[in-house]
């Protein structure tokens, strides 16, 4: 287990200094700006959504079995429900807003 | 630039001449013609619900029939929303509640309609009503609490107060921006989804997708409005 994130590591480093060095040569001086910007704005959807799956699946499931134990309540659990989901999914939001930036309107590349 | 695929919308026969016509004046502010078109939707929806609540409220009867049945149960659920979650003393802030949940729910829906656009798909829209939300929060607790407001960003011990006064500023203000941003990126995010899955097959892959933004937009709403009431009655309750 140990190993291979040890392993995942290693190849993620030499797969971004391998695509440092195919990716120079296209824009002078700027080291490969919009290789990244792209890398980058694919991790943060990436990794903002695996953050909130996880999360949003524990709080359903959490709302299921209260609603199964207790199923006179389970109008005021989907309510309360409902509204934890939009506070998780906002945080995702914010990775998405970050990533829109990111393609639409960096500010690094002129 | 996606967002520069504009799709035609009604009220590009205002803006489109406004904006070419005053160009200078337009460019001297930093207002781009996406704005022009944002404030006139919204204008649009306002326009539209005000007449549709004058053309109810023409002829109101006891035995309600026709249009003032869906009317009365439209009211009679946001009542119940503000009084289940607000109290009994919740009732003064029925209208602001009821009005922002009603012009939020028109925006957001009636960006699927194809020759309109959901005014909530831009930031500024957004940030208008996280700031009335806000301000209402504070203004309540200011006129209820007067000075002693500020116990309630005090915390529960008094030396703990140089941690947490800005603590709690500080996530009084990220209310505003979560507000905001939560409404603005669920349905721009809506929109833009729709408008790249239309590039790739026209007619029949988005139609999912409008599917949940039907859903979504009822969602947003309902979650936006439990937020500022949750804030509101946060604000009127005693300090800690």
């Amino acid at each position: 287990m140990r190993r291979a994130f040890l392993a995942g590591l290693i190849i993620l480093g030499i797969t971004l200094f391998a695509g440092l060095a195919f990716a120079a040569e296209s824009s002078e001086g700027m080291l490969g700006v919009i290789q990244y910007t792209v890398l980058g704005a694919g991790l943060a959807i990436g990794l903002g959504a695996i953050g909130s799956g996880v999360g949003m699946g524990h709080a359903i499931g959490g709302t299921v079995e209260g609603m199964s134990r207790n199923p006179e309540v389970g109008g005021r659990l989907l309510t309360t429900m409902i509204i934890g989901l939009a506070m998780i999914e906002s945080l995702t939001i914010y990775a998405l807003v970050i990533a829109l930036i990111l393609l639409f309107g960096n500010p690094y590349i002129k | 630039m996606a967002a520069d695929i504009h799709p035609p919308v009604f009220t590009d026969y205002i803006s489109n001449p406004a904006f070419h016509s005053m160009e200078a004046f337009w460019n001297k502010w930093g207002i781009q013609h996406t704005d022009l078109n944002n404030v006139l939707n919204t204008w649009l929806v306002m326009i539209v619900l005000i007449i549709l609540a004058w053309l109810v409220k023409r002829k109101l009867e006891m035995v309600p029939k026709g249009s003032q049945n869906f009317w009365e149960v439209v009211v009679s659920t946001l009542e119940d929303i503000v009084v289940q979650t607000m109290g009994e003393h919740g009732r003064p802030f029925f209208p602001l509640v009821a009005s922002l949940a009603l012009f939020i729910l028109s925006c957001n829906l009636i960006g699927i309609l194809p020759w309109f656009q959901s005014s909530t798909n831009n930031l500024n829209t957004t940030l208008a009503l996280a700031l009335i939300a806000f301000i209402m929060t504070h203004y309540v607790g200011i006129r209820a609490h007067g000075v002693k407001y500020v116990k309630h960003f005090l915390g529960p011990v008094s030396w703990l107060v140089p941690l947490l006064f800005p603590i709690e500023i500080i996530s009084h203000l990220s209310r505003i921006l979560s507000l905001s941003f939560r409404l603005f990126g669920n349905i721009m995010g809506e929109d833009l989804a729709i408008v790249i899955l239309t590039l790739l097959l026209p007619y029949l892959i988005p139609l999912p997708m409008m599917v949940l933004q039907v859903f979504t937009s009822f969602i947003q709403t309902l979650v936006f409005i439990m937020l500022t009431m949750m804030y509101i009655s946060a604000s009127l309750e005693e300090a800690h």
